[in-house]
C-alpha cells in the first residue's frame, strides 16, 4: 500500500544568488589576473568592470524571479562563469596580440555579443510564456533550419572563411546561420518524434535481441542524414554536420528508448565519414592530421601544426596551469575561437579545465533534469535535445582539440569568441529557463 | 605585488573555480520535486518533512501520471489496483469506495499516456463487495484477461486488464 505525497519545489533564487555572486567573483579576478600581468591594471576600471557585472547578475536574478520564478537555480551562474573566464581570456589575446603588433579589439566585441545574449535571453522569458508554443512552429521551425543551414551556399551571401563556408555577410558583419539552425532543428525534431514516435518505436523486425525499424519508417533518419553529408561537402563544415545528425539520433533515442536508431544512426555516419573521407580531399586532409599529427611531414606542411601547438600548450600548463596571462596560448593559431580550450587548458591546467567541462556537465544535467521533470513529451524531447546539443558540441570541440578526434571547426559555447554562437547559446539558455520553470512549478499553480 | 601573492591570486582563481562547481552541486542536492511514493502509515508523518530530510530518489509527478486529489484511501482492506505493465509500470493505486477513471485526459485517475488509450477509455468501480470493470467507449479496447470488455464484468484478484501497453492488475 502506498501513498503518493507531493514534494514542495525549492525555487533555490537564494542559492542561485549566491551562485552568482561566486560566478561574478570568479569573471572580475579572471579578468584583474589578465590585466595585472598586462602591466594594464587600472583598480578604477576593474570596480567599473566589477559593477557592470554585478548590474547584469542582478538584473537576470530580478528579472527571472519576476518572471520565471521556478526556473532552475544553478543554470544561469554556470553559464555566467563561463562567459566570464571566456571575456577574460579573450582580452587576453588582444593584450598578447597587441604585443606581437596585432591590433585586436575581440574583448570588446565580446563583451557587446554577452550582453546582447543575455537581453535576447531575457526576451524568450518575457515573450515565450509557455514552451508548447513553439510546438505550433514544428514545420516552421524546420524550413527555417533547413534555410539557415544552406544561406551559406547562396551566391553573394554566403562567404568563405578559412576553407569553411558557413558564414553570410550582412551589414558587413559576417554570421554563422548554422549556429541558429541548431536550434531551429531541435525544436523541428522534438515537435515531428512527439508526433511520430509509436511508429518509429514499435515496428519493425528483431536481430540480435535489438527491435530494428522497418525500412520505410528510415526515411527522415535517411533525410537529415543526407543534410548532414551535403554540409559537410559543400559547405566543408564537418563539425556542424557531425553536430546536426548526432542532436537527431539522440533525440531520436530518446523518444523511442529503442538502442537500435543509435546502432543503425552511427553506423550510417561511419560510413558517411569515410567515405567522405576517401572522395574528398580536404575531409581527407583532416583525417591524416588527426592521426598522424606528430609525423614531422604531416607537421611540416602545416596540416597539424595548430593541433599540435594546442598540445604543446596545453601540456606546458600541467595540473595547474601557467597562471591566467603568464602563459603564452597566442603562439595558438585562433587561439580565442577555436582553441579557446587549448588557451585555458594552458593558463588554467588540468585543474580549470576540469573545472570548466564540469561546469558543462553541470548545464547539461540541469537540462536533462528538466526533461525529466516535465509533464509533456514535447518539452521533454525539446529540454533533452537542446543540452544535448551543448554536450555534443562541446565534446566536438574538446575532442578535436585534445586529439580524441578529428579536428573540427565548432565553437565552444559561452567561452569562444564568436556572436553568433553567444547569442544561440544564450538562445538555448533562455529556452531551457522557460522549460524548468514549467517543469518545478507546483500543479497548484499551473493555470 | 610580490611572486607569492601572485601564486596565492593564481591558485585562489582555481579555488574559486572549484567552489562555484562544488557549490552548483551543493544546490542541486536540494532539489528535488514532483511527487513521492511513501509505505503507508509513514506517508502522512512524513509529509510535513522537509524533502530533504529523506534524501530517496521520487519519480516525478508526471512519471507516474497520478493525481492524488481524487484517490479515496478511507477502505485499505478494498485493495489496490496495480499497474505492472507499460510506461506506468510500478504505479499503485489505493481502492477505496470511489471508482477508478482510466485514460487519457488528465481528469482521469490514472492518467495513461498512450497513442492506443482513449482520453476516458476505462472505469473500474465498485459494485456490492466486488469491482467491476467497464469499456468507455474506447477506441482500441479495453481487455480483461483476452476478452474484450463491453458491457460491466466482474474484475477479480489477480485478473489482468490491458490497455495498449498497460497491464494492469487487482489485488488484495
Amino acid at each position: 500500500m502506498a501513498t503518493v505525497t507531493d514534494v514542495q519545489v525549492r525555487t533555490g533564487r537564494r542559492g542561485e544568488l549566491a551562485l552568482l555572486g561566486l560566478a561574478v567573483a570568479i569573471a572580475v579576478l579572471a579578468r584583474g589576473l589578465v590585466d595585472y600581468h598586462a602591466d594594464f591594471l587600472e583598480l578604477d576600471e576593474l570596480a567599473l568592470y566589477a559593477g557592470g557585472w554585478t548590474i547584469v547578475a542582478l538584473g537576470i536574478h530580478l528579472a527571472i524571479r519576476r518572471w520565471a520564478p521556478f526556473a532552475d537555480p544553478v543554470l544561469v551562474p554556470a553559464v555566467l562563469a563561463l562567459n566570464g573566464i571566456g571575456l577574460a581570456v579573450i582580452r587576453r589575446m588582444d593584450f598578447a596580440y597587441a604585443g606581437r603588433g596585432r591590433d585586436t579589439n575581440f574583448g570588446e566585441i565580446q563583451t557587446l555579443w554577452t550582453l546582447l545574449g543575455i537581453g535576447l535571453a531575457l526576451l524568450v522569458i518575457l515573450l515565450i510564456r509557455d514552451y508548447r508554443l513553439l510546438r505550433r512552429f514544428t514545420y516552421t521551425a524546420g524550413i527555417l533550419g533547413l534555410v539557415g543551414l544552406l544561406l551559406p551556399l547562396v551566391p553573394g551571401l554566403g562567404s568563405q572563411i578559412n576553407g569553411a563556408r558557413i558564414w553570410i555577410s550582412v551589414f558587413g558583419k559576417s554570421l554563422q546561420p548554422g549556429e541558429f539552425a541548431k536550434i531551429a532543428f531541435v525544436i523541428f525534431f522534438a515537435g515531428f518524434l512527439v508526433s511520430n514516435r509509436d511508429t518509429l518505436a514499435l515496428a519493425g523486425p528483431k536481430i540480435l535481441g535489438m527491435r530494428f525499424p522497418r525500412p520505410r519508417d528510415m526515411g527522415p533518419l535517411a533525410l537529415v542524414w543526407a543534410a548532414a553529408m551535403l554540409v559537410q561537402i559543400y559547405e566543408r563544415d564537418l563539425g556542424t554536420s557531425l553536430l546536426l545528425f548526432g542532436i537527431f539520433v539522440a533525440m531520436l533515442y530518446v523518444a523511442t528508448e529503442r538502442l537500435s536508431w543509435v546502432v543503425v544512426g552511427l553506423g550510417m555516419f561511419a560510413v558517411g565519414a569515410v567515405l567522405a573521407g576517401s572522395l574528398f580531399s580536404h575531409v581527407g586532409s583532416r583525417y591524416t592530421a588527426w592521426l598522424h599529427a606528430l609525423d614531422a611531414d604531416v607537421y611540416s606542411s602545416g596540416a597539424s601544426e595548430q593541433l599540435v601547438r594546442g598540445l604543446f600548450g596545453m601540456a606546458s600548463g600541467g595540473l595547474f596551469g601557467t597562471g591566467l596571462g603568464e602563459g603564452r596560448p597566442d603562439l595558438v593559431p585562433y587561439a580565442e575561437s577555436d582553441f579557446i580550450v587549448a588557451s585555458i587548458g594552458e593558463e588554467l591546467g588540468l585543474t580549470g579545465l576540469m573545472a570548466i567541462l564540469t561546469l558543462y556537465v553541470i548545464i547539461v544535467q540541469r537540462a536533462m533534469r528538466t526533461a525529466i521533470g516535465v509533464r509533456h513529451g514535447f518539452g521533454k524531447l525539446l529540454a533533452a535535445g537542446l543540452g544535448f546539443a551543448i554536450a555534443l558540441q562541446v565534446f566536438i570541440v574538446v575532442g578535436g582539440v585534445t586529439r580524441v578526434i578529428p579536428l573540427t571547426g565548432l565553437t565552444t559555447p559561452f567561452l569562444a569568441y564568436g556572436g553568433s554562437s553567444m547569442l544561440a547559446n544564450w538562445l538555448i539558455v533562455g529556452l531551457l529557463l522557460r522549460i524548468s520553470d514549467q517543469a518545478r512549478r507546483p500543479e497548484v499553480m499551473t493555470p | 605585488m610580490s611572486q607569492l601573492s601572485i601564486t596565492l591570486l593564481r591558485m585562489g582563481f582555481l579555488v574559486l573555480l572549484w567552489a562555484l562547481v562544488l557549490s552548483a552541486i551543493a544546490v542541486l542536492r536540494a532539489d528535488l520535486y514532483g511527487t513521492r511514493v511513501t509505505a503507508r502509515g509513514r506517508g502522512r508523518e512524513s509529509k510535513k518533512d522537509d524533502a530533504r530530510a529523506e534524501k530517496v530518489a521520487s519519480p516525478s509527478r508526471a512519471a507516474t501520471g497520478l493525481r492524488t486529489g481524487s484517490i479515496s484511501t478511507k477502505d485499505p482492506s478494498a485493495g489496490h489496483l496495480a499497474v505492472t505493465a507499460g510506461p506506468l509500470k510500478g504505479t499503485t493505486i489505493p481502492l477505496g469506495a470511489a471508482p477508478v477513471l482510466v485514460g487519457r485526459a488528465s481528469t482521469c485517475t490514472l492518467v495513461i499516456d498512450d497513442d492506443y488509450c482513449s482520453a476516458r477509455h476505462c472505469r473500474i468501480y465498485p459494485e456490492g463487495d466486488r469491482w467491476m470493470v467497464e469499456d468507455l467507449g474506447s477506441t482500441n479496447g479495453t481487455y480483461l484477461g483476452n476478452q474484450k470488455v463491453t458491457d460491466p464484468v466482474p474484475f477479480r484478484g489477480g485478473d489482468v486488464i490491458r490497455i495498449g501497453a498497460t497491464a494492469l492488475e487487482l489485488r488484495g
